[in-house]
């Protein structure tokens, strides 16, 4: 009961404290708007519909992109902890990209791929992949060796020992690498959405972008939220409950 | 008392497991670690046999070839007249991990060997699994996740998943090695009353020699480098044995002499 207590006052602080330097008259309200005005907004944007199309765009997109780096990165790690030359020449490859901040990839996807949807894919992907192919990579080869041995004497061979040995022990390392590539894919998506302006639909980044266009902070920082309110419930809804699953299960919180 | 070395078991015996003039060196970088040189030995059918030695000696490379997850570089293993060419159901390990999957719960793990063992249905595979959990005494627990046991159970459900697909040989690496004193003997009650129930041939390896009294038929003492079998000693004291026992003790202290003169004197033959 103390906890949520805690954070109910915190934000109302918060909220308070923003609405008072907002009031003072000290900005500019272009600068800085109140918090009832961005609430405004975000009732507006909702009821004309405006936010939801953008944040379907951008899940559209997201899922796609994150899908395709997955479908990417897993074979890759398998690939890289299974054979010393694809570690040796992929896995360098995918070290040094996965160090690429996802935003570097844009001036390259609009001159390969023009201000179509296939830039923003392509941003994505690279954005993704990589950390997924790494910690598929690390969850493969972190499996102590006992697990296979034992397995064999058990009389388990080939696909058997794959499916009920390897999966499931890499499980917990690559969840989380799961995990991080949603984070990077989600960048990823909002730094192509903002530079890479195309017709054939506005996501969320563009309502950022179009907001400083217009000079609308209520609708930047209502944007705003809005991307954090969608990462934090990715969080909270599925990565959050599959980790806890994964801990419990294994055992891994002591 | 002491007979000699590769002494053949009584001929009234069917012979499970024979190991002939095996020798096995490791390779790593530019060093090579002979493990084993000219090795023989018979186990007998139902016989629990205990190999003993220092690290170091290559009794747990033996148990690995004979678990067919190594192979000698010469001579050859081979269990009921057939050449070892690869782990089969019939040869059951026990690790001195527990080597439990953390994925699984307690019956998940021993049903593992048993989902692999043709011709059985899912309520039979249960039925086995809850047979061999009772045995060891963990009925009761088998939801529980495998972090949510003691070390000593946990070797527990590695005895009742290595028991369940019913082998014929059992081998143990150091099983109980990492256990605690108390729990030890509580493992060595269990581990003869289930050998005499279910008559397995045994091959327990450990560097205790106590240990090795209180469970063989046989006590095969190694020296290391390279590994050798150089002593056998008959254990005849009557079952169950007790680790504290008078008898036991003064056998134990027998074997730890030849074990300690053996190692004064790696040359002698």
């Amino acid at each position: 009961m103390k906890r949520p207590l805690i954070a109910a006052v915190f934000f109302a602080g918060l909220l308070a404290a923003w609405h008072l330097l907002a009031a003072s008259g000290r900005w500019s309200p272009v600068l800085l708007p109140a918090p009832l005005d961005v609430a405004s907004y975000l009732v507006r944007a909702a009821a004309d519909g405006s936010l939801a199309a953008a944040a379907l765009v951008t899940g559209r997109r997201l899922a796609v992109g994150y899908l395709l780096g997955i479908g990417l990165g897993l074979p890759l790690g398998c690939l890289t902890s299974r054979f010393r030359s694809c570690s040796d020449t992929l896995g360098v490859v995918a070290l040094g990209l996965q160090t690429l901040p996802s935003v570097c990839w844009v001036p390259l996807a609009l001159l390969w791929f023009g201000q179509t949807e296939g830039a923003m894919l392509f941003v994505v992907v690279m954005g993704t992949s990589w950390s997924i192919q790494i910690a598929t990579d690390d969850g493969l080869r972190s499996i102590p060796p006992i697990y296979q041995r034992a397995a064999r004497t058990m009389g388990s061979r080939g696909l058997h020992t794959v499916l009920h040995v390897l999966v499931p022990a890499s499980l917990p390392v690559v969840l989380s690498g799961m995990k991080q590539g949603w984070a990077f894919a989600w960048r990823s998506l909002m730094a192509a959405e903002i530079f890479v302006t195309i017709l054939s639909g506005s996501g969320l980044g563009h309502l950022l972008h179009y907001g400083r266009e217009l000079l609308a902070m209520d609708q930047v920082l209502g944007v705003m939220f809005v991307i954090v309110v969608v990462g934090l419930a990715a969080d909270k809804i599925v990565f959050s409950p599959a980790e806890r699953w994964v801990r419990r299960r294994w055992g891994t919180d002591a | 008392m002491t007979e000699p070395v590769a002494a053949k078991i009584s001929a009234t015996d069917a012979v499970k497991i024979a190991v002939e003039h095996v020798s096995k060196t490791f390779r790593g970088g530019t060093r090579e670690v002979p493990a084993l040189s000219d090795v023989s030995l018979t186990v007998g059918d139902g016989e629990f046999v205990c190999l003993v030695g220092p690290s170091g000696c290559g009794k747990s490379t033996l148990l690995n070839l004979i678990a067919g997850l190594e192979f000698p570089d010469t001579g050859q293993v081979s269990v009921d007249g057939q050449r070892v060419t690869g782990p089969g159901r019939d040869r059951m390990v026990m690790f001195q991990e527990a080597a439990l999957f953390p994925w699984r719960n307690v019956i998940g793990n021993v049903l593992f060997g048993l989902e692999l063992k043709p011709n059985l249905d899912a309520a039979a595979r249960r039925e086995t699994a809850e047979f061999y959990l009772r045995m060891v005494g963990l009925e009761s627990f088998r939801d529980a996740f495998v972090h949510e046991l003691s070390g000593g159970m946990k070797q527990r459900v590695a005895l009742a998943r290595a028991l369940a697909p019913n082998p014929r040989v059992l081998l143990m690496d150091e099983p109980f090695g990492a256990l605690d004193a108390l729990t030890r003997e509580q493992l060595y009650q269990d581990l003869q009353r289930i050998w005499q129930e279910r008559r397995k041939t045994i091959v327990f390896v450990t560097h205790n020699v106590r240990e090795a009294v209180c469970l063989g038929d046989r006590v095969l003492v190694f020296s290391p480098h390279p590994g050798r079998v150089r002593e056998e000693f008959r254990i005849d004291l009557p079952r169950p044995r007790d680790l504290n026992g008078v008898d036991l003790a003064r056998r134990a202290g027998e074997i730890t002499q030849a074990l300690k003169a053996h190692l004064a004197n790696p040359d002698a033959a």
